[in-house]
């Protein structure tokens, strides 16, 4: 018996492309100095999401950013307390973040202990000039003070949901999924 | 696939899906070593003393610069400067050290097999950094993953490993690692440093180094340690050269694609003659690159798990 069933679906592939588009046209508005922008995505579906962004963007403005991906498993604040060493996956910005402004690209806002771990390894590669941070669902229930700069929705969710983002690029279709515990089981 | 592993005593108790998971953290790891700061917090606030009660440079500071890297606060303790001198026991030395509650002791000794037993008198996670004649298990991770990241694949490969298999783990964890990826193992020296037993082992035996290179995908040459040598296992040494070194002569006959990897440090001209040393000393410098994140992956693996 699965441990979770779906409760609502939130987003379909056409709303999360709508979304994306004007999350493009969001962040040129904000930063019309294409040339300092780069890209950095959080593994695993924040990789997809900003490499989205950058056909979009490229799209509209015949730019190519540059495209970081950041694995933060090495920065987690409960490494030494899950008992498990999760799998360590790849890290790659082949690019100088430093007087960068860093567009940080994740699919769920939740605790903002991910975001906060990004911030100290992406600081690790250098200074940037400012970083801001886009999401593709803001689900609440934040444990630190983070918010985010871009947000593809907001979503109000109990805490013991679980706001699943699949990808076609890694699960076949594009969808927003709200998951609740199964009773039953 | 997930890590479940509190120490790290030998190749031979691991499956193929755990030397995956170390090269696939080693393969992080080696980025990590390419940014501008090389350091992440993954270990902080653990602890981690290098015992060597054998003398080691590179391997000790191979494990000493892993464990900075991520973090953690280390001590090296060796036995030339260290109580031992002093009489004190092994145990005791262990039990004198736990008051210190490290995270994990990374231990080289003398005495085969016995870091099991020594596990018992302490909480600390346990990696082998050679245990006597039985096993080195980073440093066949590290040939492996040295081998697989210009192979693709470290299945049904032929593999010769040349020089004293007597006295060198590093021989028997190669050939407990590459054997569970069915390859096969071919093993060449002297008749005196070739213990009988490993036919047992499903190794082919050779004592004629121009039989045993041919078809080899990978040949790894073993230093000769003269410190392990108190009594002769060969003539002279010219004799060994002679025999067992690898010559131009014989390098021409390898096939094209052959890796020859070395343990370090080489003897130039024992075990392979300076001639080839533009030639090979790139790939045997990879090696201990690839020593230092295979390092860090096992420190990380068996540091964070509970």
């Amino acid at each position: 018996m699965e441990k979770f069933r779906e409760k609502a679906k939130i987003l379909d592939a056409s709303s999360i492309k709508r979304i994306l588009y004007r999350l493009a046209h969001q962040i040129l508005e904000k930063n019309p100095q294409l040339n300092d922008l780069v890209l950095i995505g959080i593994q695993t579906r924040g990789v997809y999401l900003a490499q989205r962004l950058k056909r979009i963007i490229k799209e509209i403005e015949n730019v190519d950013l540059p495209l970081g991906i950041l694995d933060i498993t090495l920065y987690r604040d409960d490494l030494t307390t899950i008992g498990e060493a999760p799998l360590v996956k790849e890290t790659k910005i082949d690019f100088d973040v430093k007087d960068k402004v860093v567009i940080l690209v994740d699919d769920v806002l939740f605790t903002g202990r991910t975001v906060r771990s990004a911030l100290d390894e992406i600081i690790d590669f250098g200074r940037p000039k400012r970083i801001e941070l886009l999401v593709l669902i803001d689900r609440g229930h934040r444990e630190l003070p983070i918010r985010a700069d871009f947000v593809g929705k907001n979503i109000p969710t109990a805490k013991e949901e679980l706001v699943e983002v699949r990808l076609s690029e890694i699960d076949g279709k594009d969808e927003v999924v709200i998951l609740e515990k199964n009773e039953v089981g | 696939m997930r890590w479940d592993k509190k120490h790290l005593l030998g190749i031979k108790e691991l499956s193929c899906e755990e030397i995956e998971t170390i090269f696939e953290a080693a393969n992080s790891f080696r980025e990590l070593s390419q940014r501008e700061v090389k350091k992440a917090p993954a270990l902080r606030g653990k602890t981690v003393i290098n015992l060597f009660f054998e003398s080691s440079t590179r391997t000790r500071t191979s494990f000493e610069l892993a464990a900075k890297r991520l973090s953690a606060d280390v001590l090296n303790f060796s036995a030339s400067s260290s109580s031992l001198t002093k009489g004190e026991s092994i145990v005791d030395t262990i039990k004198n050290l736990e008051s210190y509650h490290p995270d994990i002791l990374v231990i080289r000794i003398s005495q085969s097999a016995s870091l099991y037993d020594l596990s018992k008198y302490t909480n600390a996670s346990i990696v082998n950094a050679g245990d006597g004649c039985n096993e080195h298990p980073t440093q066949a991770l590290l040939d492996m993953f040295t081998v697989r990241e210009i192979k693709k694949t470290l299945r049904n490969l032929k593999v010769l490993i040349v020089g004293d298999i007597l006295h060198s783990r590093v021989a028997r964890s190669n050939i407990f690692g590459f054997q569970k990826f069915s390859s096969h193992i071919k093993v060449c020296g002297p008749p005196t440093l070739i213990p009988y037993e490993f036919e047992k082992l499903g190794v082919e035996i050779f004592y004629d180094l121009d039989k045993a290179i041919k078809d080899c995908d990978v040949i790894i040459f073993l230093r000769i340690q003269k410190e392990r040598q108190k009594v002769s296992f060969f003539p002279t040494l010219r004799e060994y050269v002679e025999n067992f070194s690898l010559t131009v002569e014989r390098a021409k006959r390898l096939k094209e694609d052959c890796l020859v990897l070395h343990p370090g440090p080489v003897n130039w001209d024992i075990e392979i003659t300076s001639q080839l040393k533009d030639k090979l000393h790139p790939l045997i410098l990879k090696q201990v690159e690839n020593g230092l994140a295979i390092r860090m992956a096992v420190l990380y693996l068996v540091g964070t798990v509970k």
